[in-house]
Protein backbone atom coordinates (compact mmCIF):
# COMPACT_ATOMS: atom_id res chain seq x y z
CA UNK A 1 0.00 0.00 0.00
CA UNK A 2 1.36 3.21 -0.90
CA UNK A 3 1.31 6.59 1.19
CA UNK A 4 -1.38 7.70 -1.23
CA UNK A 5 -3.32 5.01 -0.51
CA UNK A 6 -2.72 4.80 3.17
CA UNK A 7 -4.10 8.78 3.14
CA UNK A 8 -7.17 8.07 0.98
CA UNK A 9 -8.13 5.65 3.40
CA UNK A 10 -7.98 7.41 6.04
CA UNK A 11 -9.96 9.91 4.31
CA UNK A 12 -12.53 6.98 3.59
CA UNK A 13 -12.75 7.43 7.50
CA UNK A 14 -13.22 10.40 7.84
CA UNK A 15 -16.52 10.21 5.27
CA UNK A 16 -17.77 7.53 7.51
CA UNK A 17 -17.58 9.73 10.57
CA UNK A 18 -19.45 12.45 8.85
CA UNK A 19 -22.42 10.76 7.91
CA UNK A 20 -22.34 8.88 11.58
CA UNK A 21 -22.34 12.50 13.29
CA UNK A 22 -24.76 13.51 10.97
CA UNK A 23 -26.87 9.70 11.13
CA UNK A 24 -26.45 10.13 15.13
CA UNK A 25 -28.62 13.32 14.83
CA UNK A 26 -31.87 11.81 14.49
CA UNK A 27 -31.65 11.89 18.62
CA UNK A 28 -30.72 13.83 20.67
CA UNK A 29 -29.95 10.88 23.02
CA UNK A 30 -26.89 10.28 20.57
CA UNK A 31 -26.54 13.26 19.11
CA UNK A 32 -23.47 14.66 21.01
CA UNK A 33 -21.84 11.98 20.61
CA UNK A 34 -22.35 12.00 17.17
CA UNK A 35 -20.72 15.47 16.87
CA UNK A 36 -17.23 14.26 18.39
CA UNK A 37 -17.16 11.17 15.87
CA UNK A 38 -17.36 13.88 13.45
CA UNK A 39 -14.41 15.77 15.64
CA UNK A 40 -12.64 12.59 15.95
CA UNK A 41 -12.93 12.25 11.51
CA UNK A 42 -11.88 15.79 11.24
CA UNK A 43 -8.34 15.66 13.39
CA UNK A 44 -8.22 12.14 10.99
CA UNK A 45 -8.38 14.18 7.59
CA UNK A 46 -6.52 16.70 8.79
CA UNK A 47 -3.63 14.66 10.28
CA UNK A 48 -3.10 12.68 6.95
CA UNK A 49 -3.31 15.71 4.85
CA UNK A 50 -0.18 16.63 6.81
CA UNK A 51 1.37 13.33 6.09
CA UNK A 52 1.00 13.79 2.06
CA UNK A 53 4.03 13.51 0.20
CA UNK A 54 5.61 16.52 -1.32
CA UNK A 55 4.36 19.21 1.44
CA UNK A 56 5.52 22.27 2.30
CA UNK A 57 5.56 25.18 4.90
CA UNK A 58 4.87 22.91 7.68
CA UNK A 59 5.79 25.53 10.24
CA UNK A 60 3.99 28.27 9.15
CA UNK A 61 1.09 26.26 8.17
CA UNK A 62 0.76 24.78 12.07
CA UNK A 63 1.56 28.10 13.53
CA UNK A 64 -1.32 29.76 11.60
CA UNK A 65 -3.55 26.56 12.90
CA UNK A 66 -2.07 27.09 16.02
CA UNK A 67 -3.57 31.14 16.49
CA UNK A 68 -6.77 30.82 15.01
CA UNK A 69 -8.49 27.59 16.63
CA UNK A 70 -8.33 29.58 20.13
CA UNK A 71 -10.33 32.03 18.44
CA UNK A 72 -12.59 29.75 16.77
CA UNK A 73 -12.96 28.17 20.23
CA UNK A 74 -13.11 30.99 21.89
CA UNK A 75 -15.54 32.74 19.78
CA UNK A 76 -17.65 29.20 20.57
CA UNK A 77 -17.69 29.28 23.54
CA UNK A 78 -18.15 33.33 24.32
CA UNK A 79 -21.93 33.16 22.76
CA UNK A 80 -25.08 33.40 23.94
CA UNK A 81 -27.45 31.00 22.85
CA UNK A 82 -29.55 33.77 21.69
CA UNK A 83 -26.95 34.84 19.17
CA UNK A 84 -26.29 31.67 17.76
CA UNK A 85 -27.85 31.92 14.38
CA UNK A 86 -24.99 35.22 13.78
CA UNK A 87 -22.49 32.97 14.71
CA UNK A 88 -23.20 29.92 12.85
CA UNK A 89 -23.67 32.89 9.76
CA UNK A 90 -20.42 33.92 10.40
CA UNK A 91 -18.90 30.83 11.07
CA UNK A 92 -20.43 29.52 7.56
CA UNK A 93 -19.00 32.88 5.60
CA UNK A 94 -15.56 31.88 6.84
CA UNK A 95 -15.59 28.79 5.38
CA UNK A 96 -16.66 29.96 2.15
CA UNK A 97 -14.50 32.43 2.25
CA UNK A 98 -11.61 29.61 3.00
CA UNK A 99 -12.78 27.99 -0.02
CA UNK A 100 -12.83 31.10 -2.35
CA UNK A 101 -9.05 31.54 -1.28
CA UNK A 102 -8.32 27.89 -1.81
CA UNK A 103 -9.34 28.58 -5.75
CA UNK A 104 -7.58 31.34 -6.33
CA UNK A 105 -3.91 29.98 -4.88
CA UNK A 106 -4.56 26.65 -6.66
CA UNK A 107 -5.06 28.62 -9.81
CA UNK A 108 -1.42 29.33 -9.79
CA UNK A 109 -0.63 25.74 -8.94
CA UNK A 110 -2.59 24.37 -12.39
CA UNK A 111 -2.54 26.95 -14.68
CA UNK A 112 1.34 27.79 -15.86
CA UNK A 113 2.26 30.62 -18.09
CA UNK A 114 0.65 29.86 -21.32
CA UNK A 115 -1.31 26.63 -21.69
CA UNK A 116 -4.40 26.29 -20.86
CA UNK A 117 -6.33 24.24 -17.88
CA UNK A 118 -8.50 21.87 -18.25
CA UNK A 119 -11.92 22.15 -18.65
CA UNK A 120 -13.67 20.33 -15.55
CA UNK A 121 -10.70 21.58 -13.36
CA UNK A 122 -11.20 25.22 -14.43
CA UNK A 123 -14.96 24.99 -13.65
CA UNK A 124 -14.57 23.93 -10.63
CA UNK A 125 -11.97 26.68 -9.88
CA UNK A 126 -14.57 29.11 -11.34
CA UNK A 127 -17.14 27.47 -9.14
CA UNK A 128 -15.60 27.32 -6.49
CA UNK A 129 -14.16 31.12 -6.16
CA UNK A 130 -17.96 32.11 -7.18
CA UNK A 131 -19.71 30.36 -4.26
CA UNK A 132 -17.12 30.65 -1.85
CA UNK A 133 -16.94 34.42 -2.34
CA UNK A 134 -21.00 34.27 -2.72
CA UNK A 135 -20.96 32.75 0.82
CA UNK A 136 -18.88 35.01 2.64
CA UNK A 137 -19.92 38.19 1.81
CA UNK A 138 -23.48 37.18 2.36
CA UNK A 139 -22.98 35.55 5.31
CA UNK A 140 -21.41 38.98 6.45
CA UNK A 141 -24.26 40.98 5.77
CA UNK A 142 -26.78 38.20 7.22
CA UNK A 143 -24.35 38.45 10.70
CA UNK A 144 -24.45 41.95 10.34
CA UNK A 145 -28.05 42.20 10.28
CA UNK A 146 -28.82 39.62 12.94
CA UNK A 147 -26.70 41.21 15.19
CA UNK A 148 -27.92 44.92 14.29
CA UNK A 149 -24.88 46.45 12.92
CA UNK A 150 -27.19 46.63 9.73
CA UNK A 151 -31.17 47.37 9.66
CA UNK A 152 -32.74 44.07 9.60
CA UNK A 153 -35.45 45.61 7.31
CA UNK A 154 -35.26 45.00 4.08
CA UNK A 155 -32.82 47.27 1.88
CA UNK A 156 -34.37 48.34 -1.39
CA UNK A 157 -34.27 50.49 -4.16
CA UNK A 158 -35.06 50.99 -7.60
CA UNK A 159 -33.54 48.49 -10.54
CA UNK A 160 -32.33 46.15 -7.72
CA UNK A 161 -32.99 43.07 -9.78
CA UNK A 162 -32.18 44.62 -12.78
CA UNK A 163 -28.38 45.53 -11.51
CA UNK A 164 -27.93 42.13 -9.81
CA UNK A 165 -29.05 40.30 -12.69
CA UNK A 166 -26.43 42.51 -14.81
CA UNK A 167 -23.75 41.62 -12.36
CA UNK A 168 -24.94 37.81 -12.36
CA UNK A 169 -24.69 37.97 -15.88
CA UNK A 170 -21.40 39.63 -15.80
CA UNK A 171 -19.38 37.12 -13.26
CA UNK A 172 -20.74 34.63 -15.52
CA UNK A 173 -19.05 36.11 -18.08
CA UNK A 174 -15.56 36.57 -15.95
CA UNK A 175 -15.92 32.88 -14.92
CA UNK A 176 -16.01 31.76 -18.99
CA UNK A 177 -13.01 33.54 -19.68
CA UNK A 178 -11.42 31.83 -16.83
CA UNK A 179 -12.40 28.69 -18.52
CA UNK A 180 -11.82 29.49 -21.79
CA UNK A 181 -9.39 32.71 -22.46
CA UNK A 182 -6.00 33.54 -21.15
CA UNK A 183 -4.59 32.38 -17.56
CA UNK A 184 -4.49 35.26 -15.65
CA UNK A 185 -5.05 35.59 -12.07
CA UNK A 186 -6.74 38.76 -12.41
CA UNK A 187 -9.49 37.06 -13.63
CA UNK A 188 -9.84 34.88 -10.52
CA UNK A 189 -9.47 37.71 -8.19
CA UNK A 190 -12.23 39.53 -10.24
CA UNK A 191 -14.26 36.97 -9.99
CA UNK A 192 -13.76 36.81 -6.47
CA UNK A 193 -14.49 40.61 -5.90
CA UNK A 194 -17.43 40.72 -8.11
CA UNK A 195 -18.89 37.47 -6.05
CA UNK A 196 -18.66 39.07 -3.24
CA UNK A 197 -20.34 42.24 -4.69
CA UNK A 198 -23.44 39.98 -5.18
CA UNK A 199 -23.22 38.65 -2.29
CA UNK A 200 -23.69 41.99 -0.43
CA UNK A 201 -26.78 43.45 -2.67
CA UNK A 202 -28.02 39.73 -2.73
CA UNK A 203 -28.51 39.53 0.75
CA UNK A 204 -29.37 43.36 1.55
CA UNK A 205 -33.01 43.01 0.00
CA UNK A 206 -34.11 40.52 2.53
CA UNK A 207 -35.83 40.72 5.78
CA UNK A 208 -34.08 40.30 9.27
CA UNK A 209 -37.10 37.54 9.81
CA UNK A 210 -36.00 35.84 6.62
CA UNK A 211 -32.20 35.31 7.61
CA UNK A 212 -32.37 32.04 8.67
CA UNK A 213 -33.50 30.92 5.25
CA UNK A 214 -30.72 32.92 3.61
CA UNK A 215 -28.29 31.37 6.48
CA UNK A 216 -29.47 27.65 5.07
CA UNK A 217 -28.85 28.35 1.89
CA UNK A 218 -25.71 30.11 1.78
CA UNK A 219 -24.78 27.01 4.08
CA UNK A 220 -25.44 24.86 1.20
CA UNK A 221 -23.19 27.27 -0.77
CA UNK A 222 -20.07 26.47 1.44
CA UNK A 223 -20.56 22.98 1.06
CA UNK A 224 -20.77 23.13 -2.89
CA UNK A 225 -17.86 25.56 -3.00
CA UNK A 226 -15.93 22.85 -0.53
CA UNK A 227 -17.22 20.27 -2.61
CA UNK A 228 -16.03 22.53 -6.15
CA UNK A 229 -12.15 22.46 -4.35
CA UNK A 230 -12.22 18.71 -4.08
CA UNK A 231 -12.54 18.29 -7.30
CA UNK A 232 -9.81 20.79 -8.38
CA UNK A 233 -7.54 18.63 -5.70
CA UNK A 234 -8.86 15.72 -6.86
CA UNK A 235 -9.83 15.05 -3.15
CA UNK A 236 -12.74 12.82 -2.45
CA UNK A 237 -13.41 13.78 1.46
CA UNK A 238 -13.85 17.53 0.28
CA UNK A 239 -16.25 16.26 -2.54
CA UNK A 240 -18.15 13.83 -0.26
CA UNK A 241 -18.52 16.20 2.60
CA UNK A 242 -19.35 19.68 0.69
CA UNK A 243 -22.26 17.38 -0.72
CA UNK A 244 -23.45 16.11 2.35
CA UNK A 245 -23.56 20.02 3.50
CA UNK A 246 -24.82 21.14 0.34
CA UNK A 247 -27.74 18.53 0.77
CA UNK A 248 -28.61 19.12 4.33
CA UNK A 249 -28.43 23.13 3.46
CA UNK A 250 -30.86 22.55 0.45
CA UNK A 251 -33.19 19.76 2.56
CA UNK A 252 -33.72 22.90 5.90
CA UNK A 253 -34.28 25.53 3.51
CA UNK A 254 -36.93 23.78 1.34
CA UNK A 255 -38.45 22.54 5.51
CA UNK A 256 -38.36 26.42 6.18
CA UNK A 257 -40.17 27.19 3.23
CA UNK A 258 -42.96 24.85 4.06
CA UNK A 259 -42.81 26.11 7.25
CA UNK A 260 -43.81 29.64 6.35
CA UNK A 261 -45.72 28.60 2.85
CA UNK A 262 -43.36 30.46 1.12
CA UNK A 263 -41.72 29.74 -1.73
CA UNK A 264 -37.67 30.34 -2.08
CA UNK A 265 -38.27 32.92 -4.97
CA UNK A 266 -40.64 34.57 -2.63
CA UNK A 267 -38.22 34.74 0.80
CA UNK A 268 -35.08 35.43 -1.67
CA UNK A 269 -36.56 38.16 -3.83
CA UNK A 270 -40.09 39.51 -2.28
CA UNK A 271 -38.56 42.15 0.49
CA UNK A 272 -40.80 40.43 3.11
CA UNK A 273 -41.68 42.74 6.00
CA UNK A 274 -41.20 46.06 3.65
CA UNK A 275 -44.89 46.80 3.29
CA UNK A 276 -47.71 44.84 3.74
CA UNK A 277 -50.25 48.02 3.27
CA UNK A 278 -53.94 46.45 2.11
CA UNK A 279 -54.35 43.36 3.73
CA UNK A 280 -53.00 44.51 7.49
CA UNK A 281 -56.05 47.22 7.23
CA UNK A 282 -58.76 44.93 6.17
CA UNK A 283 -57.96 42.79 8.77
CA UNK A 284 -58.95 44.63 12.12
CA UNK A 285 -62.10 43.47 13.21
CA UNK A 286 -64.54 45.62 16.08
CA UNK A 287 -60.31 46.04 17.42
CA UNK A 288 -60.89 45.40 21.09
CA UNK A 289 -57.99 44.60 22.90
CA UNK A 290 -58.45 42.93 26.79
CA UNK A 291 -55.62 43.66 28.95
CA UNK A 292 -54.80 41.83 32.12
CA UNK A 293 -52.91 41.92 35.62
CA UNK A 294 -50.18 39.59 36.22
CA UNK A 295 -51.95 38.60 39.68
CA UNK A 296 -55.11 37.85 37.22
CA UNK A 297 -52.95 35.24 34.83
CA UNK A 298 -51.18 34.08 37.78
CA UNK A 299 -54.80 32.74 39.28
CA UNK A 300 -55.70 31.57 36.13
CA UNK A 301 -52.68 29.81 35.78
CA UNK A 302 -52.59 28.06 39.08
CA UNK A 303 -55.90 26.79 39.08
CA UNK A 304 -55.79 25.40 35.53
CA UNK A 305 -54.76 21.60 34.67
CA UNK A 306 -52.91 22.28 31.68
CA UNK A 307 -50.83 25.07 30.59
CA UNK A 308 -49.23 25.18 26.63
CA UNK A 309 -46.18 27.64 26.78
CA UNK A 310 -45.91 29.25 23.38
CA UNK A 311 -42.74 30.74 23.22
CA UNK A 312 -41.21 33.03 20.34
CA UNK A 313 -38.59 35.49 19.44
CA UNK A 314 -39.68 37.53 21.86
CA UNK A 315 -38.73 35.52 24.66
CA UNK A 316 -34.83 35.10 23.35
CA UNK A 317 -34.94 38.96 22.82
CA UNK A 318 -35.86 39.43 27.21
CA UNK A 319 -33.77 36.52 27.66
CA UNK A 320 -36.72 35.40 29.84
CA UNK A 321 -36.16 31.69 28.73
CA UNK A 322 -35.01 30.99 32.44
CA UNK A 323 -37.55 33.21 34.03
CA UNK A 324 -40.39 30.84 32.20
CA UNK A 325 -39.14 27.36 33.29
CA UNK A 326 -38.97 28.50 37.04
CA UNK A 327 -42.44 29.87 36.43
CA UNK A 328 -43.23 26.16 35.08
CA UNK A 329 -41.45 24.43 38.10
CA UNK A 330 -43.98 26.74 39.99
CA UNK A 331 -46.98 25.67 37.91
CA UNK A 332 -45.86 21.91 37.71
CA UNK A 333 -45.50 22.06 41.90
CA UNK A 334 -49.11 22.69 42.13
CA UNK A 335 -49.92 19.58 39.49
CA UNK A 336 -50.62 21.59 36.70
CA UNK A 337 -49.15 19.83 33.42
CA UNK A 338 -47.05 22.19 31.95
CA UNK A 339 -45.92 22.15 28.05
CA UNK A 340 -44.01 23.87 25.47
CA UNK A 341 -45.26 23.92 22.06
CA UNK A 342 -42.48 24.95 19.42
CA UNK A 343 -43.48 26.27 16.13
CA UNK A 344 -40.97 25.12 13.07
CA UNK A 345 -39.74 28.29 12.51
CA UNK A 346 -39.96 29.76 16.13
CA UNK A 347 -37.09 31.24 17.31
CA UNK A 348 -34.32 33.21 14.79
CA UNK A 349 -33.78 29.30 13.01
CA UNK A 350 -35.11 26.23 12.15
CA UNK A 351 -34.47 24.62 16.18
CA UNK A 352 -33.32 27.32 17.56
CA UNK A 353 -35.85 27.85 20.32
CA UNK A 354 -35.51 24.18 21.11
CA UNK A 355 -31.77 25.00 21.69
CA UNK A 356 -32.66 28.80 24.11
CA UNK A 357 -35.17 26.59 26.27
CA UNK A 358 -32.92 23.44 26.59
CA UNK A 359 -30.20 25.83 27.64
CA UNK A 360 -32.89 26.80 30.66
CA UNK A 361 -32.83 23.09 31.61
CA UNK A 362 -36.45 22.51 29.89
CA UNK A 363 -36.18 18.58 29.63
CA UNK A 364 -36.57 17.70 26.05
CA UNK A 365 -39.98 15.29 26.51
CA UNK A 366 -41.65 18.78 27.10
CA UNK A 367 -41.31 20.34 23.81
CA UNK A 368 -44.00 19.31 21.25
CA UNK A 369 -44.33 20.01 17.53
CA UNK A 370 -46.74 21.72 15.98
CA UNK A 371 -48.20 18.53 14.73
CA UNK A 372 -48.48 17.11 18.45
CA UNK A 373 -49.77 20.25 20.04
CA UNK A 374 -52.15 21.05 18.14
CA UNK A 375 -54.67 18.47 18.48
CA UNK A 376 -54.47 19.33 22.40
CA UNK A 377 -55.25 22.79 22.50
CA UNK A 378 -58.77 22.03 22.69
CA UNK A 379 -58.44 19.92 26.28
CA UNK A 380 -55.77 23.05 26.90
CA UNK A 381 -57.00 24.88 30.26
CA UNK A 382 -55.10 28.38 29.36
CA UNK A 383 -52.09 29.01 26.38
CA UNK A 384 -49.39 31.20 27.15
CA UNK A 385 -48.22 33.29 24.28
CA UNK A 386 -44.73 34.78 24.88
CA UNK A 387 -43.56 37.00 22.47
CA UNK A 388 -44.92 34.60 19.57
CA UNK A 389 -46.82 36.43 17.02
CA UNK A 390 -47.37 35.54 13.37
CA UNK A 391 -47.07 31.97 14.31
CA UNK A 392 -50.45 32.62 16.32
CA UNK A 393 -52.00 34.40 13.74
CA UNK A 394 -55.31 32.82 12.87
CA UNK A 395 -55.61 34.60 9.72
CA UNK A 396 -53.07 32.25 8.24
CA UNK A 397 -55.59 29.30 8.41
CA UNK A 398 -58.74 32.15 7.43
CA UNK A 399 -57.95 35.02 5.62
CA UNK A 400 -56.99 34.75 2.13
CA UNK A 401 -56.17 38.15 1.83
CA UNK A 402 -53.33 37.98 4.57
CA UNK A 403 -49.90 37.71 3.78
CA UNK A 404 -49.06 34.62 5.63
CA UNK A 405 -52.29 32.84 4.70
CA UNK A 406 -51.45 29.28 4.43
CA UNK A 407 -48.62 29.04 6.68
CA UNK A 408 -49.23 26.30 9.23
CA UNK A 409 -50.01 28.18 12.72
CA UNK A 410 -50.33 26.74 16.58
CA UNK A 411 -53.88 27.28 16.98
CA UNK A 412 -53.64 28.85 20.02
CA UNK A 413 -57.25 30.34 19.48
CA UNK A 414 -58.55 26.83 20.31
CA UNK A 415 -57.68 26.98 24.08
CA UNK A 416 -59.91 27.57 26.96
CA UNK A 417 -58.04 30.81 27.17
CA UNK A 418 -55.25 32.55 25.90
CA UNK A 419 -52.85 34.98 27.90
CA UNK A 420 -50.18 36.99 25.10
CA UNK A 421 -47.56 38.07 26.74
CA UNK A 422 -46.30 41.09 24.59
CA UNK A 423 -44.28 44.30 24.76
CA UNK A 424 -46.77 46.47 22.91
CA UNK A 425 -49.04 46.39 20.28
CA UNK A 426 -46.66 46.90 17.14
CA UNK A 427 -47.53 44.31 14.47
CA UNK A 428 -44.57 40.80 14.26
CA UNK A 429 -41.73 40.66 11.94
CA UNK A 430 -44.34 40.29 8.95
CA UNK A 431 -45.97 43.71 9.62
CA UNK A 432 -49.09 41.78 9.98
CA UNK A 433 -52.00 42.81 12.53
CA UNK A 434 -52.95 39.40 14.75
CA UNK A 435 -56.68 39.00 15.05
CA UNK A 436 -56.02 36.50 17.85
CA UNK A 437 -55.08 39.86 20.07
CA UNK A 438 -58.89 41.17 19.55
CA UNK A 439 -60.35 37.56 20.17
CA UNK A 440 -62.63 37.40 23.22
CA UNK A 441 -60.62 34.96 25.10
CA UNK A 442 -57.77 36.67 24.51
CA UNK A 443 -56.20 38.93 27.43
CA UNK A 444 -53.16 40.81 27.00
CA UNK A 445 -50.01 41.28 29.42
CA UNK A 446 -48.23 44.11 28.35
CA UNK A 447 -44.25 44.59 28.98
CA UNK A 448 -41.19 43.17 28.45
CA UNK A 449 -41.45 39.59 28.52
CA UNK A 450 -38.59 38.70 31.16
CA UNK A 451 -40.38 41.56 33.83
CA UNK A 452 -43.95 39.96 33.12
CA UNK A 453 -42.66 36.44 34.00
CA UNK A 454 -41.10 37.68 37.05
CA UNK A 455 -43.61 39.13 38.09
CA UNK A 456 -45.98 36.07 36.88
CA UNK A 457 -43.82 33.85 38.91
CA UNK A 458 -44.32 36.16 42.33
CA UNK A 459 -47.73 36.23 42.09
CA UNK A 460 -48.00 32.40 41.77
CA UNK A 461 -45.79 32.03 44.58
CA UNK A 462 -48.43 34.56 46.82
CA UNK A 463 -51.25 32.36 45.91
CA UNK B 1 -11.19 1.26 -20.10
CA UNK B 2 -11.71 3.14 -17.25
CA UNK B 3 -13.39 6.33 -17.09
CA UNK B 4 -11.82 9.38 -16.42
CA UNK B 5 -11.10 10.42 -12.96
CA UNK B 6 -13.54 13.78 -12.91
CA UNK B 7 -16.25 10.96 -14.10
CA UNK B 8 -15.79 8.85 -10.80
CA UNK B 9 -15.66 11.67 -9.37
CA UNK B 10 -18.97 12.96 -10.36
CA UNK B 11 -20.70 9.55 -9.09
CA UNK B 12 -18.97 10.12 -5.83
CA UNK B 13 -20.77 13.37 -5.42
CA UNK B 14 -24.06 12.00 -6.50
CA UNK B 15 -23.76 9.12 -4.06
CA UNK B 16 -23.19 11.91 -1.71
CA UNK B 17 -26.15 13.60 -2.11
CA UNK B 18 -28.43 11.11 -1.69
CA UNK B 19 -26.78 9.94 1.38
CA UNK B 20 -26.70 13.55 2.04
CA UNK B 21 -30.58 13.93 1.31
CA UNK B 22 -31.53 10.55 3.91
CA UNK B 23 -29.47 11.05 6.59
CA UNK B 24 -30.67 14.47 7.18
CA UNK B 25 -34.63 13.81 6.69
CA UNK B 26 -34.34 11.73 9.77
CA UNK B 27 -33.30 14.39 11.93
CA UNK B 28 -36.64 16.20 14.02
CA UNK B 29 -37.06 19.79 14.06
CA UNK B 30 -35.51 19.97 17.91
CA UNK B 31 -32.12 19.73 16.80
CA UNK B 32 -32.10 21.31 13.36
CA UNK B 33 -29.90 24.20 14.79
CA UNK B 34 -27.42 21.56 16.28
CA UNK B 35 -27.43 20.17 12.55
CA UNK B 36 -27.45 23.94 11.15
CA UNK B 37 -23.89 24.06 13.25
CA UNK B 38 -22.78 20.26 13.35
CA UNK B 39 -22.89 20.84 8.92
CA UNK B 40 -21.37 24.02 9.69
CA UNK B 41 -18.27 22.24 11.33
CA UNK B 42 -18.44 19.81 8.35
CA UNK B 43 -17.39 21.84 5.73
CA UNK B 44 -15.02 23.20 7.61
CA UNK B 45 -13.04 20.08 5.84
CA UNK B 46 -12.31 22.67 3.16
CA UNK B 47 -9.07 23.29 5.75
CA UNK B 48 -7.72 20.32 3.51
CA UNK B 49 -7.82 22.42 0.73
CA UNK B 50 -6.21 24.94 2.16
CA UNK B 51 -3.43 22.87 3.96
CA UNK B 52 -2.81 21.51 0.50
CA UNK B 53 -2.56 24.55 -1.60
CA UNK B 54 -0.45 26.27 1.47
CA UNK B 55 1.98 23.19 1.76
CA UNK B 56 2.57 23.46 -2.48
CA UNK B 57 6.71 24.91 -2.72
CA UNK B 58 7.85 27.44 -4.71
CA UNK B 59 4.99 29.59 -4.60
CA UNK B 60 4.81 34.03 -5.24
CA UNK B 61 4.26 35.20 -1.71
CA UNK B 62 1.48 36.98 -1.97
CA UNK B 63 -0.18 33.16 -3.29
CA UNK B 64 0.93 32.13 0.11
CA UNK B 65 -0.25 34.51 2.04
CA UNK B 66 -3.73 33.92 0.07
CA UNK B 67 -3.37 30.11 1.23
CA UNK B 68 -2.16 30.81 4.71
CA UNK B 69 -5.38 33.29 5.08
CA UNK B 70 -7.60 29.90 3.71
CA UNK B 71 -5.73 28.17 6.61
CA UNK B 72 -6.62 30.50 8.97
CA UNK B 73 -10.46 31.03 8.23
CA UNK B 74 -11.39 27.25 7.30
CA UNK B 75 -9.61 26.56 11.26
CA UNK B 76 -11.97 28.74 13.08
CA UNK B 77 -14.54 27.35 10.99
CA UNK B 78 -13.94 23.87 11.73
CA UNK B 79 -13.15 24.59 15.75
CA UNK B 80 -15.79 26.83 16.17
CA UNK B 81 -18.55 24.57 15.03
CA UNK B 82 -17.55 21.51 16.33
CA UNK B 83 -17.18 23.50 19.89
CA UNK B 84 -20.20 25.39 19.34
CA UNK B 85 -22.65 22.37 18.03
CA UNK B 86 -21.32 20.43 21.10
CA UNK B 87 -22.13 23.27 23.70
CA UNK B 88 -25.65 23.11 21.83
CA UNK B 89 -25.89 19.20 22.47
CA UNK B 90 -24.95 18.75 26.14
CA UNK B 91 -27.94 20.82 26.72
CA UNK B 92 -30.70 19.00 25.67
CA UNK B 93 -31.20 16.24 28.71
CA UNK B 94 -33.84 14.21 29.07
CA UNK B 95 -34.86 14.89 32.91
CA UNK B 96 -38.58 13.66 33.85
CA UNK B 97 -40.01 16.63 35.43
CA UNK B 98 -40.62 16.44 39.16
CA UNK B 99 -44.43 15.40 39.54
CA UNK B 100 -46.02 16.39 43.10
CA UNK B 101 -49.01 14.51 43.74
Amino acid sequence: MTRADAIALAYLVTIVTFILALRFLSSPTTARLGNRIGAVGMVIAIAATFAQAGLHNYASILIVMAVFAPIGALAALRVKMTAMPQMVALFNGVGGGAAALVALSDFHRVAPEPGRISFDVGLSIALSALIGSVSFAGSLVAFGKLQELVSGRPITYPGQKLGNGALLAALVAVATVVLAGPQRQAFVIALILGAGLFGILFVLPIGGADMPVVISLLNAFTGLAAAATGFVLHNDVLIVSGMLVGASGTLLTMLMGRAMNRSLANVLFGAFGKVQAGAAAAADGDGAVRSTTAEDVAIMLAYAKRVVVVPGYGLAVAQAQHDVRRLADELEKRGVDVRYAIHPVAGRMPGHMNVLLAEANVPYPQLYEMEQINPEFPRTDVALVIGANDVTNPAARSDRSSPIYGMPILDVDKAEHVVVLKRSMNPGFAGIDNALYTDPKTMMLFGDAKDSVTNLIASVKEL
Amino acid sequence: MRPALVITELTVLVLAIFVGFEVISKVPTMLHTPLMSGTNAIHGIVLVGAIVVAGLPHQVTWIRVVALAAVALATMNVVGGFVVTDRMLQMFRRREPPRSE
